[in-house]
């Protein structure tokens, strides 16, 4: 990797590092805790600094690391002309706005968050810009998403700060998924999802027949981000987020990430018709639409939200051209956005400040009592106004002139006359924020005395003007050469079309129209006060009323499909389930042939169809009397204790050991509810119900036996042949079974450790909620007594199970230790040693077992899973996958030799698991007695002979 | 002989296994059925043994050893229901 890749890297990753810092230096003050998170960006802006010159000549830098090779997705980075330009305004905007903040942000505001989250969202759009693989690129895309919404949300106070923040992450995330489709598609068209790949192969796919889903879906996702035309609307509502947040998501990263995107698929999609009509009208109606809104909003920073749409309009236009010069005007003009608008952005937010309103009606006359806001804010405004001398103009003439050379389906002055109405609103609103805000005649009402602000709030938006100013009066020396290697990096390399970045072109088309707007846009704001009531009294579509009641219904639609699936009856889950499966099953069934019997009947002995018998009637009874729940529990036993029988016969001795104790553990756990239950169903259905579910239950039970009878009667290959074979030379363990939970298939007897751990808890949980909860009254009030026995803890149980105890434990360690080559293993050991645990629960008494257990079951669990995780993880030390195991053998005189296996360690894990979650189960469920008022016992018998022997008083 | 006497064991236990079924379905009292149920286990242990017995290994004893001890906790857990409600005081 060479020293570039590795910066690259360490770039990408700093802002998602950084992003720690800020939480925890707040603690050390505001000012300290600024500084700390301009660090992190400016390491990475040097960096980029650092890299920059070999990237001006044309270099690019590349990096790659695999991630998910599987997948096609990697870790890959690259940076060329196009994310050199980004990456500089993501970090540089981001150093201004990290200083705005730190001044702007009252002492209210919790900055260690902002920076946080300032810095995660950098870190998002840093990656998107310099990704070079789409699915990362994707992951970055929704990062953004993720962290915008934080950002915009960031006031929690403000109902309108979380309602827009739910609107973006709603409109940008939706869209985002639907560039997720249009990646795969490309990537897929491409064959690789690498996007200098990709971007070789444009004719490939502009060819395909695939291109125009992909590309309708590419740019749902584009126009969402970047608020075009018919998305638009969430960017103004996103603008209850605090200033730096809009200066920094609005003018300079987040809404550009779409025109980025745009940029980057340019020589890929780009030069069709489609593209055209599509990307290109979508942007001229979206420029003249935002500002026509624009020059009607009295809020400053809705104001600039909608000019901010318009802009992006014009840039998505540009593009959507398809012309090469088109796409190097479009990058010009990104830079020349960027730097007035942010700076108009820090404008509105300084006079927010001194002024407590951003309403235009209660401003004016600002120029003398604020002038160095007065002078920031008029040269940014002029420039987007597109007058000369400053960067807009440039821009703005060059849009003009390529727009004065489009056809529109056949029409030639479409094209040309709409961008100019588009320039024209635009100096109409531009000179509306200069005039309303600054010029007139000063006011007494102003909410706060209007002062300028101190040096750091008006040192970024200052630097920035400058910027403006330099640009419009020498732009090929300032940013000739990032114009030329950004636009080198749109087109996809070749020759540069000829262009000319200088104020003075002559007498050229582009100079009327720019003349023709610059007059208009003055008559407009001349005549603004009437147009004003015009627009005011206009029906106009309220997008937001729109978007909530788009959002209701979807949300209604879905409820009312939820509540139709899941009525809370567990009935309908499954007679929904039983009845898709089946339905499933007839269509494959139906659809492929089957290949005639291999194998003939096997002779069926007689103890084994008395097993059978016996299994059929304990099923018919199950269904006969389920009403009479203890009954069914009884019977249910039977259904048990057959099928460990038939695992037995069939030989499974795994499989028996398991089944039988789990089937004595279910027992106990369902008699432990029962308690507090009715002990008998009532009818509640109605005989056509009865039949229905009877009809189901009977296909999906034929259907399970008919397919085992169809199976078992042919040869079909299995995977248990390559077990049987790896077993002991993979595994080290005879035991098939065993080999295949803690070695073969590791990974998933890890996962269900931890489910079986997560189910215990969660039962705990839901004790103890049911306990506090409103429920608990109700079990405090029942009478749960019964006609009892008096018998409650017999000598002769006590005793039997105490005798036990040693030998229950004994097995439990036998069949644990011996797992690896005989059956058993630590998940039969985890429920032998709960019985015998249980044993004395039910003999001694809950108080005085509870009493002798010295360790947590929280804890057991809590051990069992990190055991096994670590076991799993020691495998990395010896540089293997995850739960890899490894085994020897050890001779320990006297012993015999005998086998040591990593596996052993792991199945501690899930013996201690197995362990603590049904102790966990069963603790928490007996708990709800002790809560409705059942009296402990403190000695573990109801009489005891010992006793009496040595209490003198009361003799023999 | 021996393979005589083993059928004849597996006839008298499969009788035996119906006979408890018998006991199981007509009832009449939960303690019946408690009853039969635990006649059932022993019965299945004795099975065990048997074809322990004929397949000639130990692997099966281990097993009607496992199902002695915790079949017996079943019978337990369920007579303490019927006697006492609850199962752990």
């Amino acid at each position: 990797m060479s020293r570039e890749g590795v910066f690259l890297l360490v770039m990408s990753a700093l802002p998602f590092l950084g992003a720690l810092i800020p939480g925890l230096m707040i603690r050390a003050g505001r000012t300290a805790c600024a500084t700390f998170a301009a660090v992190p960006t400016a390491l990475a802006l040097t960096m980029l600094l650092i890299l920059a010159p070999s990237v001006m000549q044309g270099e690019v830098i590349r990096v790659e690391l695999d991630w998910l090779p599987q997948l096609g997705l990697s870790v890959s980075f690259f940076l060329d002309g196009l994310g050199l330009l980004f990456a500089g305004m993501i970090l540089g905007v981001g150093l201004l706005v990290t200083l705005y903040a730190r001044f702007y942000l009252s002492s209210d505001d919790p900055m260690g968050q902002f920076y946080t989250y300032l810095l995660l969202f950098q870190g998002a759009m840093l990656g998107i810009v310099l990704s070079d693989n789409i699915l990362l690129l994707l992951i970055f895309w929704e990062l953004t998403s993720l962290s915008s919404f934080l950002l915009i949300g960031y006031w929690k106070h403000l109902p309108e700060g979380r309602q827009g923040a739910r609107m973006a992450l709603a409109v940008t995330g939706g869209g985002g998924l639907a560039m997720i489709g249009g990646m795969l598609i490309l990537g897929n068209i491409a064959g690789s999802y690498n996007l200098t790949d990709i971007l070789t192969q444009g004719d490939a796919i502009r060819a395909s027949e695939w291109y125009l889903p992909a590309l309708i879906l590419i740019l749902l996702g584009a126009f969402t981000k970047s608020a075009q035309f018919p998305f638009h609307f969430w960017l103004p509502h996103a603008m209850a987020a605090p200033t730096p947040v809009s200066a920094y998501l609005h003018s300079a990263t987040m809404v550009k990430a779409g025109v980025f995107l745009l940029a980057r698929m340019w020589p890929v999609l780009a030069g069709t018709d489609a593209w055209f009509y599509i990307v290109a009208t979508t942007g001229l109606i979206t420029m003249v639409l935002g500002a026509l809104i624009a020059l009607f909003k009295n809020d400053l920073k809705a104001l600039l939200a909608y000019s901010t749409v318009s802009h992006l309009g014009l840039l998505t236009m540009l593009l959507g051209f398809g012309t090469k010069f088109a796409a190097i005007v479009a990058v010009f003009h990104i830079i020349n956005h960027l730097t007035f608008k942010a700076a108009l952005f820090m404008t509105a937010g300084i006079v927010d400040h001194a002024v407590h309103s951003r309403d235009i009606k209660r401003l004016g006359g600002l120029r003398h009592l604020m002038p160095i806001t007065f002078v920031i804010g008029t040269v940014a405004a002029l420039s987007m106004a597109g007058i000369p001398l400053f960067n807009g103009f440039l821009s703005k003439e060059m849009m003009l002139d390529e727009a004065a050379r489009t056809g529109w389906a056949g029409s030639a002055w479409v094209v040309p006359a709409l961008a100019t109405l588009g320039a024209l609103l635009s100096v109409a609103y531009s000179f509306r924020f200069i005039m309303h805000v600054f010029f007139g005649p000063v006011r007494d009402d102003y909410p706060a005395e209007p002062h300028d602000p101190p040096f750091g709030l008006w040192a970024a938006p200052a630097l920035l003007v400058v910027g403006v100013v330099l640009i419009g009066l020498v732009p090929a020396l300032v940013v000739g050469p990032l114009v030329a290697v950004a636009g080198g990096a749109v087109i996809g390399g070749g020759e540069l079309p000829y262009y000319s970045l200088k104020i003075w072109h002559g007498v050229t088309p582009a100079l009327f129209m720019s003349a023709a707007a610059v007059l208009g846009g003055l008559l407009l704001l001349w005549r603004h006060a009437p147009l004003d009531r015009v627009w005011l009294a206009a029906p106009r579509p309220e997008a937001k009323v729109i978007f909530d009641r788009l959002i209701a219904a979807a949300v209604s639609l879905a409820r009312r499909i939820t509540d139709r699936a899941h009525d809370g009856a567990m009935s309908r889950y499954l007679a929904i389930f039983v009845v898709a499966t089946v339905a499933l099953g007839a269509v494959a069934w139906t659809g492929g042939g089957t290949p005639p019997p291999t194998r003939g009947l096997q002779p069926v002995p007689l103890v084994v169809a008395i097993g059978w018998a016996l299994l059929l009637v304990a099923a018919v009874s199950v269904v006969v009397t389920h009403r009479s729940r203890f009954l069914a529990l009884v019977l249910i036993s039977i259904i048990g204790l057959m099928i460990s029988a038939g695992f037995v016969y069939l030989s499974a001795p795994d499989l028996a050991l398991t089944q039988i104790a789990v089937e004595t553990v279910t027992i106990m756990l369902l008699l432990l509810a029962l308690h507090f239950l009715p002990k008998t169903t009532p009818i509640e259905s109605g005989w056509f119900r009865r039949i229905r579910d009877g009809m189901i239950a009977a296909a999906a039970g034929g259907g399970v036996g008919a397919l085992a009878y169809v199976f078992l009667l042919r040869d079909v290959d299995t995977i248990s042949g390559y077990h049987l074979e790896n077993s002991y030379v993979g595994g080290g363990g005879t035991n098939v079974v065993n080999v295949i939970l803690v070695d073969f298939r590791g990974y998933d007897t890890y996962g269900e450790i931890i489910v079986l751990a997560i189910a215990g808890l969660v039962i705990f949980a839901a004790i103890e909620a049911l306990l506090s909860g409103p429920a608990a009254a109700r079990i405090r009030n029942t009478n749960y007594t019964q006609d009892r026995s008096r018998d409650r803890h017999p000598l002769m149980m006590v005793v039997a199970t105490r005798v036990m105890m040693p030998i229950a434990i004994m097995v439990g360690v036998y069949i644990f230790l011996r797992g690896h080559n005989q059956p058993g293993g630590g998940f039969v050991a985890g429920l032998v040693i709960s019985i015998a645990l249980l044993m004395q629960y039910m003999a001694s008494g809950f108080a005085w077992a509870q009493a002798r257990q010295r360790i947590g079951y929280h804890t057991m669990i809590g051990w069992g899973v990190l055991i096994a995780g670590l076991t799993g993880a020691a495998a990395w030390l010896a540089g293997r996958p995850f739960l890899t195991s490894a085994f020897g053998y050890v001779h320990l005189p006297p012993i015999e030799e005998f086998e040591l296996a990593t596996a052993m360690a792991f199945d501690l894990g899930v013996f201690l698991a197995v362990l603590g979650a049904v102790m966990l189960m069963l603790y928490s469920l007996s708990r709800i007695a002790r809560y409705a008022g059942e009296t402990q016992n403190a000695d573990p018998m109801d009489f005891d002979p010992s006793e009496r022997k040595t209490d003198p008083k009361e003799g023999v | 002989m021996i393979a005589i006497a083993l059928w004849f064991a597996f006839a008298c236990f499969g009788l035996g296994l119906l006979m408890t079924a018998w006991r199981m379905v007509v009832g009449p009292d939960a303690a019946d059925r408690i009853l039969a149920l635990d006649t059932m286990v022993i019965n299945v242990i004795a099975l065990f043994m048997v074809y322990g017995i004929l397949r000639g290994t130990t692997i099966y004893y281990e097993a009607a050893m496992l199902v002695a001890m915790v079949g017996f906790v079943s019978t337990v857990a369920y007579c303490r229901f019927v006697l006492r409600g609850d199962i752990i005081e």
